[in-house]
This record gives structure tokens, sequence and C-alpha cells, in this order.
């Protein structure tokens, strides 16, 4: 599937079973009919069990630019990620 | 380091170590030699301290001695490209940049034979329990500065940096660990789509700057200790090639989704503002055409290593694993017209 805004190729990600297809070249995401109403759904369950998100940065923080083959949650959508809490990233940050 | 372990090398480097400490710092009474780890023997005899193992795998093993360290080289690295990676390091024109040996010139006396040893003044590491306080910033900074060097102002003949062997052999150690393992298929295949000068198979193209060639946050020390400058250590791998390798981990770390946003824009931010040339200058312009190929190499390396190690140890991977070897499962599946540039 091509980007019907830039052409560049498309790649489909499964997020919690809705299938979100992004663009490779402009990172915008299409969503298919029902997803968007999947994503609200999951959203508001997700809000009831945890706290409430922490606010953005002041200013706005643009996330910065990242490879097509990325981790699919870059692209400025979510901020913070929890990403100090990965287990395993501390070492890994000391390795070869 | 568990002191319990300590082995005839550890002893060895302790002496070696020990000697270099006490002619660094000749008016100064030792904190080691003062310091409360010797202990009574059976007969009442002072045994020595315990040797501080600072690091122990085969590709490089450091015991310190308060003020020094020495640390003995794999086996069967002794050879010409050692000793002018020694001397960069001792070079003027990385005074700043990277952390100088003691006495680079004689080897140290009751050095073992089999596995070349250097000696170093001891600095502080980053806190591996604290890494959200990691210098980015002095990271990028010392990284820019390192590549601005001419390669042909030093000391020579220079080799290649070694980061494109050093994920060859991953993938060596990959296949040791059993081409079967399920986790190693996406490895496999995120290697194949990799350009050959990535897998060591042909040299760089570009123009080659000076790189360290295996940069992670265990290369950084403050000297000297405690409040110094930050400074790069570790020359094994350092030669000439394409300087965005020196970047790539920590981009890989970002793409996986690791490294938070805030600390890549520090680390690149700094990079930028000391005139690295590894990326465009200017924060508007796009680093990852320079950064791709290097960092899918880093991320295959680090997922390779991983899958080998969990498979030698009967664990699962961890997220950080985990995150590596989805990455590659993506970068199998790009399509081929998305394939890295060649530095220009």
């Amino acid at each position: 599937m091509q980007c019907p805004k830039c052409h560049a190729p498309m790649h489909t990600y499964n997020r919690n079973g809705v299938q979100i297809e992004q663009c490779s070249g402009c990172r915008g995401i299409f969503l298919d009919y029902g997803e968007l109403e999947a994503l609200t759904r999951l959203e508001s369950q997700w809000t009831q069990q945890a706290p409430p998100p922490a606010p953005p940065a002041p200013g706005g923080y643009p996330a910065p630019a990242a490879p097509a083959w990325g981790a699919p949650h870059h692209g400025g959508h979510h901020g913070h990620h929890g990403h100090h809490g990965h287990r395993g990233f501390g070492r890994m940050l000391f390795s070869s | 380091m568990p002191p319990e372990s300590a082995t005839p090398l550890h002893r060895e480097l302790a002496a070696v170590a020990r000697e270099a400490a006490h002619l660094s710092r000749p008016h100064h009474p030792c904190p080691a030699c003062a310091a409360p780890p010797r202990t009574r023997g059976p007969a009442g005899t002072l045994t020595p301290p315990e040797p501080a193992v600072l690091a122990d795998r085969p590709d490089g093993t450091v015991v310190r001695h308060g003020a020094a360290v020495a640390k003995a080289h794999a086996p069967g690295t002794g050879g010409p490209d050692h000793r002018v990676r020694l001397a960069v390091a001792g070079h003027p024109r990385l005074a700043g940049v990277l952390l100088p040996p003691l006495a680079p010139e004689d080897p140290p006396v009751g050095a073992p034979r089999d596995r070349p040893v250097s000696v170093w003044p001891y600095g502080t590491p980053v806190d591996p329990d604290d890494p959200a306080a990691a210098p980015w910033e002095a990271a990028g900074t010392l990284l820019a500065r390192l590549h601005s060097v001419p390669p042909g102002a030093l000391p020579g003949p220079l080799p290649p940096m070694r980061g494109p062997a050093k994920a060859a052999r991953a993938m060596a150690r990959l296949a040791a660990a059993g081409d079967r393992l399920p986790a190693a298929a996406p490895v496999r295949a995120a290697w194949r789509r990799l350009p050959g000068w990535a897998r060591g198979e042909a040299p760089a193209p570009g123009p080659a700057a000076l790189c360290h060639g295996d940069f992670h946050l265990g290369q950084l020390v403050r000297h000297p200790v405690p409040g110094g400058p930050w400074l790069l250590i570790d020359v094994d791998d350092l030669g000439t090639g394409d300087p965005a390798w020196d970047l790539a981990r920590p981009a890989a770390w970002y793409a996986t989704g690791l490294l938070a946003p805030a600390d890549w824009a520090r680390f690149l931010g700094a990079y930028r503002a000391a005139g690295g040339p590894a990326v465009p200058p200017g924060d508007d312009s796009d680093p990852w055409p320079r950064l791709d190929a290097p960092a899918r190499a880093l991320t295959v390396q680090t997922a390779a290593l991983a899958v080998a190690k969990c498979a030698a140890a009967g664990r699962a991977p961890d997220d950080a694993e985990a995150a590596m070897v989805d990455a590659c499962a993506r970068i199998a599946e790009l399509p081929a017209r998305s394939a890295p540039s060649s530095p220009t």
C-alpha cells in the first residue's frame, strides 16, 4: 500500500489487535474503517486502568526524526514511553 | 566483580597496576595499599589485598590498583596496530579527548606473555545504576572532536576501525550458538540486508575519519578523579572509517524505543554543536540518511549477541534484547527501495 500523501510504502503494525498502516516516508498513519473507534475504545480502557499521563514537556518538544524500521511508537504522538524503565536497557548501555 | 575468583592473570595485572600507580604518584601515599582490604592470613601474615577486577572478558581484563589500572588485551592483539592505537591515545592531538596511557613506550614488567598489557590512569566511570545521569552532551562533544582530528596528523599507519568486523564477529557467535534458534532468523535476515561495508566485507565508502569503533556508556570516564572532565577510553577498536558508526549505537537505541528522544537529542545536538562531521550540520537536517546503515548494523550486532547469550544461559530475552530482535524483524521486512544509502 502506498501513502496517499507522499506515495512512499506504508507498513502495517498491529497494536493491541488494531491494524495501523504507517508511512515509511512521512510517518503519517492510515486508519481503516472502525480502527479509530477501536483505538478510542482501547484508550478509554487504558485511562480507566492507569493514572493520567504526565503533561507534555514545556514548549511541546517535538520528537526527533527516526528511521522507518524504528519502534512504531516513535512519531511524536506519544511523549513519554518509560524509556529508562525497559528491563535490561541499563545493562545494554554499557556493553559492546 | 566478586573478588573470590582472582586468577593468576588478575594477580599479575594487579602487580603491574600497583607498580604503575606508585610510579605515577611517587609523593602521595597509595590509598590502595593503605586501604582495609588487607587481612590477616592464618599464620598472622599480611596477605595482599584482593585484586580489584573492573572488567573480565575474553577481549579485555582490567584490574585496578589505586590511581592506575592494568589492562590485558585480547590474545593475539599485540601487533603494530595495537602499538599505533596506544600511540594515538597518547598523542597531543587527542589530549582532552582520549585518556592517555601511562608509560606508553615500555611494555610493563611482569606482563603476561600471551596478551599485551597496557597501563592507564584510573578514571571514574558512568554509574551503571544510574544511566539517567549519563553525560550525553560530553559524549557527543568528545566524539565530534575525535572525528575532527585528521588521520594524517597522527602516528600511523592507522588500521581500519573495527566496528564492522565486530558486527561480523557477533554474527559468527550467533551461528555458533545454533542456527535453529527461532529468534536468530530475523537477525540473520536483517544482516543480509546490510551493505557489504557494514558487514566488514569491504572498506567503508566516503572520506575516512578517526573513529572510536566501539562507543557505549562504558567507554567514558572522568579523569582526574573525582570531578575531572569526561574522556573516551578503550582504543582496541580505534581506527579510520565512517564516523557515523560511533553514533550508531545510541541511534539504534533511540530507533528501537529504548533511548528517550530527549537523551538522543542531547547527544546528537552536542555532536553537531561541536562540528562533528558524521551527519550534516544544522539541527533541522535529517541525520538518518547517514546513520541508517550503521544503526541497522549495530541493531543486528546487539540482537545477535543477545540471542547468543540467551541461548547460552537458557533464558528468555529481556525487554531491551527483545526490542532489538523486533527491530531486526522490521529491518528484514523493509522494501528494497529503502535500502540505506552509502556515505558520501
